[in-house]
């Protein structure tokens, strides 16, 4: 995954939380992590501190880096900045083909292009603290 | 109907849409006294306190029950958004048939719009900020909770067909309702054109899919069968009553298309003994319209991906079928943050038949279903007509 550098974040940013801060650094670095449990192998996002299965301890797994639009909205209004300042917008759920789904956003691309089932690629931006924060493209 | 059958005895409304002179406290007291009032119980008779709390300061439900003077035996503050008060009727009917309480309360109360103006759906309080739990793995992406139901409505457009006309149906309907509620925020007649000639906020929801702002607040009481007979009201039934939760943070809702509706509405109807053919009146939460769509076909009222069609010929309007929100709903008549509880009153007025023009004719059996969070916490109240419903 891509990690994009210099970009002055405005946007909210985790809390240190033990739970969460291994994704968030991991990301900085340029690997996208869900979480596989070594028992029965279910695969969950976002980080959980037990399986949601069978129990067990999950451990960390890094993913592609690729998935398809599982659905989408273009944000037209929002009242608070940065966010007001970026409209319109993509949020969008991101399906990974390790069988986990993530929230995100689609960037670089003409808002009104974007379909359920486009392939996409994640990237992050790297937003301070060590940590990024990962977005995604079309393909 | 045995002694301890529970039914609700008095219901009252505080003063909506605007209500500019009272604090969210200041609803909940208003409303509690019109229900008082309705059935002729002194607050004494209290001894069970049901409310969620998070409106505003002072309205968590302990320091609730000290200003509002209820020495409570049973209290309980189930808080999971806008169908709060549908568990809190599966609470409050648990607690009865115990005997934990003799007579419950469940109030709320919000002056959202006075307070905080109209910009709550679009992220209007959002910007900058540290975000903990969950929910950060959603905040850094400015999502709306407009947005959130948009990709329901998206997922649900893309598996099933459905279309903005269709969806635009639902928020026809209710303004027509609307217009009969003199404090109704919006009343003036709409076409489904109107809706989709709305700006649009998040695609594919346009302004008019989705529900108001506004002050407002409710009170329900409930007590036991043999406790009602000699009150100023006729007692209405709770028949059923169940709830479900499925996911809270919009980001783990696993399949976009079902929500809890699709157990708990059935489980309603099993402890009632009763199908969706035997509903008269539908109270749905309609935070947006596809909040509709989605309790519609959970419900079991059509079937999965059939809710457009079904909308579309009209089954939910005046005159249709099943009525759906004949106070207005939360699209045109008020919405303060969270609307499970009109769903409620609105119930028992049209069993009591003091709806007036919205009167839907015969009406023995009402459906309330109140959807919390981002179609989350899904609550199914049935209630029926006199005690032998
Ligand atoms: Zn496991």
């Amino acid at each position: 995954m891509e990690v994009v550098k210099g970009v002055d974040w405005q946007k909210p940013l985790p809390e240190p939380d033990p739970l969460y801060s291994v994704f968030w650094e991991a990301a900085g670095e340029g690997r996208l992590l869900y979480q596989l449990c070594p028992n029965c192998g279910h695969r969950q996002f976002y980080p959980r501190p037990l399986c949601l299965a069978c129990g067990a301890d999950p451990e960390w797994a890094e993913a592609s880096g690729v998935g398809e639009v599982y659905t989408y909205t273009v944000v037209r209004q929002f009242g608070a900045p940065p966010f007001k300042d970026e409209l319109p917008y993509v949020v969008a759920m991101i399906a990974l083909p390790e069988g986990v789904q993530m929230l995100g956003s689609i960037t670089d691309c003409d808002v009104d292009a974007v379909r359920i089932g486009l392939p996409v690629e994640a990237y992050a931006i790297a937003a301070g603290d060590g940590i990024g924060i990962p977005f995604w493209r079309l393909r | 109907m045995a002694a301890r059958d529970p039914v609700i005895v008095g219901v009252g409304l505080s003063d909506y849409p605007k209500a500019p002179d009272l604090s969210a406290v200041g609803h909940h007291a208003q409303a509690l006294q019109r229900a008082l009032a309705d059935c002729g119980l002194e607050k004494s008779a209290i001894d069970g306190f049901l409310s969620t709390g998070g409106m505003a300061p002072g309205d968590d439900p302990v320091t609730l029950a000290e200003t509002l003077g209820i020495e409570h035996r049973f209290i309980d503050g189930t808080m999971v958004g806008g169908s709060s008060f549908e568990f809190h009727v599966q609470h409050a009917v648990a607690a009865l048939r115990a005997g934990l309480c003799e007579t419950a309360a469940i109030t709320y109360g919000s002056d959202y719009l006075s307070r905080m103006g109209r910009a709550l759906g679009t992220g209007g309080g959002r910007g900058g900020r540290r975000v903990g739990g969950p929910m950060q793995f959603d905040a850094p992406y400015g999502n709306s909770l407009v947005g959130a139901y948009a990709m329901v409505a998206q997922r649900h457009m893309y598996e099933f067909g459905t279309t903005s006309e269709q969806l635009a149906e639902i928020a026809v309907g209710v303004r027509e309702y609307a217009g009969l509620n003199p404090n109704a925020l919006y009343r003036d007649p709409i076409g489904v054109e109107d809706v989709l000639g709305s700006r649009m906020i998040a695609d594919p929801l346009h302004k008019l899919d989705c529900c108001v702002v506004s002050d407002g607040g409710g009170a329900l009481i409930l007590t036991t069968e043999e406790r009602a007979r000699d009150l100023r009201q006729p007692a209405v039934s709770v028949l059923g009553a169940a709830g479900g939760m499925t996911h809270w943070n919009i980001h783990q809702m696993g399949d976009f298309t079902r929500s809890a509706a699709a157990r708990c509405a059935p489980e309603a109807f099993d402890q009632a003994g009763l199908t969706p053919a035997d509903v008269d009146v539908l109270q749905f939460y309609d935070s947006f319209t596809i909040t509709v769509l989605m309790l519609l076909e959970d419900a079991g009222f059509c079937a999965k991906g059939e809710g457009g069609p079904y909308v579309a010929e009209g089954f939910l309007r005046r005159g249709g079928r099943h009525p759906l929100n004949t106070d207005g709903g939360g699209l045109s008549s008020c919405h303060p943050g969270m609307r499970g509880v009109f769903l409620l009153i609105e119930s028992v007025r049209q069993l009591r038949g003091q709806a007036g023009e919205a009167q839907v004719p015969d009406c023995d059996v009402a459906l309330a279903i109140g959807s919390g969070g981002w179609l989350s916490a899904i609550g199914a109240v049935l209630l029926g007509r006199g005690g032998n419903a």
